[in-house]
């Protein structure tokens, strides 16, 4: 009798397949279009050129993958890698300590961000929108307060040695590029092969349905906030060493331009859908949108215009497929 | 093993307290779980069923009383707790996360890693051997469905609760079911009543918690009547009818 009610086969792959495809097809025709517009586009020092743009944005994207999945979301990333990225410079810099010390600081100052999200929205279970958006401009003013709005330049060799390059083929690529790729794989591992991440997984589904099987959802939550302030503070070091300068005036699209990226990657808002190397191809599409626009002569302004755009046509094309197929 | 062994209860609470502010959901209330059974919990609302049910299964902590499992104290301060003593519960709400496949629902929080390194330094995950297990698993329990590796939302609603039923089954110790064919249909729910009785019949005693007089008379072997926070009777289905049943239940007897 049980037996009979085992129909529908296989509808599990063509979900799978859907959030595949759709992010690799959209970055393929956005290549296509931008190739059309720009001789300059399709070069391979164009290309590194968009993966070095991309790095930033798309190892922050990693951090508002895992807060999404858990269906959170981080407003505050930008501004907490600007912050993270001002105090490893200034520390470098005026208090004078060494690379690696300075380094250190920055990221444990954004790895603490990431635990005050994660604390509020766990312990005290706030929304992490509302959070998330006080939290953004606490690291905004504390960032302008303590850099007095001023670059902080002359940094030392050590910090900058992600944005250094070797050369593949005729294309130069960056080590900070070779980190961004590893931390993706490994991301990537995670949430796939451990028990962690298929948790997170878990949590973003059904979150009491996840407490009740025995999952410390608080610890796991609260862990993935953590995670991200990590990948904010290695994205601010990145972008100290793309730029060469502690810039109080960074990471202001970097907000939406992470949201945009997991989401043209397949990853569903409402938390537990998605696969994280979506998201690098939603990052690349960002970046290459930026890249192409730029080469077109598009002012920057318009180009905000266009991602404000693209991020509410993705999360409405993805919105209208799911309730289509449910 | 002498009879008396066999009649000892596997689950046991006595005098459990619970207050909300004002309100007493549990007012001491005693429960008997014996090896091999179906224990049919029913009550009017507010009797404190599912107040009674969550003290079991730890998703709440008592305020008094003591809860025994064969014949040891145990106090749960998390479901986990509870879930690593052996019991396990199955929600009438359909606790499953929706876009994970069967198998991966069927070991969520009990995730069996690979051997050696891999498992131990690398925490990996043994993928093949979760998705044939669970595949065994549901073939023993006579549960159809094509592939472990469809996800949950894929199937129909008495598939999915089939699928809480059979991770319940898991249970070292026993399985704690809260209304778990509230939310189904006729014919689901009928399949759901057969898998429980599979699971009994697994050597698993069972505590199942309904509103529905039918499918406890259906399924029990014996009947825990709760009133008003306490346990007021319990009752044999063979000798009792459900209209007494029900005039237990209110306090018309």
């Amino acid at each position: 009798m049980l037996g009979q009610i085992g129909r529908d086969k296989g509808q599990g792959t063509r979900d799978k397949e859907h959030s595949a495809i759709g992010p690799v097809a959209a970055l393929l025709l956005a290549c296509a279009f931008f190739a059309s517009q720009s001789d300059r586009f399709l070069t391979g020092q164009n290309f590194s050129l968009i993966l070095q743009q991309v790095v930033v944005i798309g190892v922050i994207a990693i951090g508002q993958t895992l807060v999404v999945l858990t269906a959170g979301i981080d407003l505050s990333c930008g501004m907490v890698m600007a912050l993270g990225s001002i105090v490893m410079s200034k520390a470098a810099v005026d208090l004078g300590v060494s690379s690696a010390a300075a380094i250190v600081c920055g990221v444990m100052t954004t790895v603490a961000f990431g635990l005050v999200n994660g604390a509020l929205v766990t312990l005290i279970r706030l929304p992490s929108f509302i959070v998330t958006l006080g939290t953004l401009n606490i690291a905004f003013a504390i960032t302008q307060i303590y850099s007095e709005s001023q670059t902080v330049s002359g940094l030392p060799d050590g910090m900058l040695v992600l944005g250094d390059t070797f050369r593949a083929g005729d294309a130069a690529v960056t080590y900070g590029t070779v980190l961004m790729l590893t931390l993706y794989v490994l991301v990537w591992l995670a949430l796939r092969e451990t028990a962690v991440g298929r948790h997170v997984y878990a949590v973003g589904n059904n979150a009491e349905a996840a407490r009740l099987m025995g999952i410390p959802t608080t610890r796991l939550i609260l862990g993935v906030y953590t995670f991200a302030g990590l990948m904010y503070g290695i994205a601010a070091l990145l972008a100290v060493a793309r730029t060469g300068v502690g810039d109080p005036q960074a990471g202001q699209t970097d907000n939406l331009d992470s949201i945009t990226a997991v989401v043209l990657g397949g990853t569903s808002l409402f938390g537990g859908r998605g696969v994280i190397l979506g998201t690098l191809v939603g990052a690349l599409i960002v970046g290459v949108f930026r890249n192409g626009l730029t080469l077109m002569g598009v002012a920057s302004v318009y180009q905000i215009l266009i991602t404000g755009i693209l991020v509410i046509l993705a999360v409405a094309t993805d919105q209208l497929s799911r309730r289509r197929s449910a | 093993m002498t009879p008396a062994n066999q009649s000892a209860p596997v689950l046991q609470a006595r005098g459990l307290v619970k207050r909300y502010g004002h309100v007493t959901a549990l007012a001491g209330v005693d429960l008997d779980l014996l090896p091999g059974e179906i224990l049919a919990v029913i009550g009017d609302n507010g009797a404190g069923k599912s107040t009674l049910v969550k003290a079991l299964s730890g998703a709440l902590v008592p305020d008094g009383g003591e809860i025994r499992l064969d014949g040891r104290v145990v106090k749960f301060r998390g479901p986990g707790d509870a879930r690593r003593e052996g019991i396990e519960t199955v929600y009438q709400d359909l606790a499953v996360a929706p876009a994970m496949t069967v198998a991966e629902n069927l070991f969520l929080g009990r995730e069996i890693r690979k051997a050696g390194l891999l498992g131990s330094v690398f925490r990996l995950l043994d993928k093949k051997r979760m998705l044939a297990d669970a595949a065994a698993h549901m073939e023993s329990l006579q549960i159809g469905i094509a592939s472990m590796r469809q996800p949950v939302e894929s199937l129909s609603g008495g598939q999915r609760q089939a699928v809480a039923v059979a991770r319940s089954a898991f249970a070292r110790h026993v399985v704690i079911m809260d209304e778990p064919t509230a939310a189904l249909g006729v014919k689901e729910s009928r399949m759901v009543l057969d898998l429980i009785r599979r699971v009994r019949d697994k050597g698993l005693p069972v505590i199942f918690i309904s509103h529905n007089m039918p499918h406890v008379f259906d399924v029990a072997d014996r009947i825990h009547i709760a009133r008003l926070g306490k346990r007021v009777a319990v009752v044999s289905p063979g000798e009792i009818s459900m209209a007494e049943a029900v005039a237990i239940m209110t306090g018309a007897i």
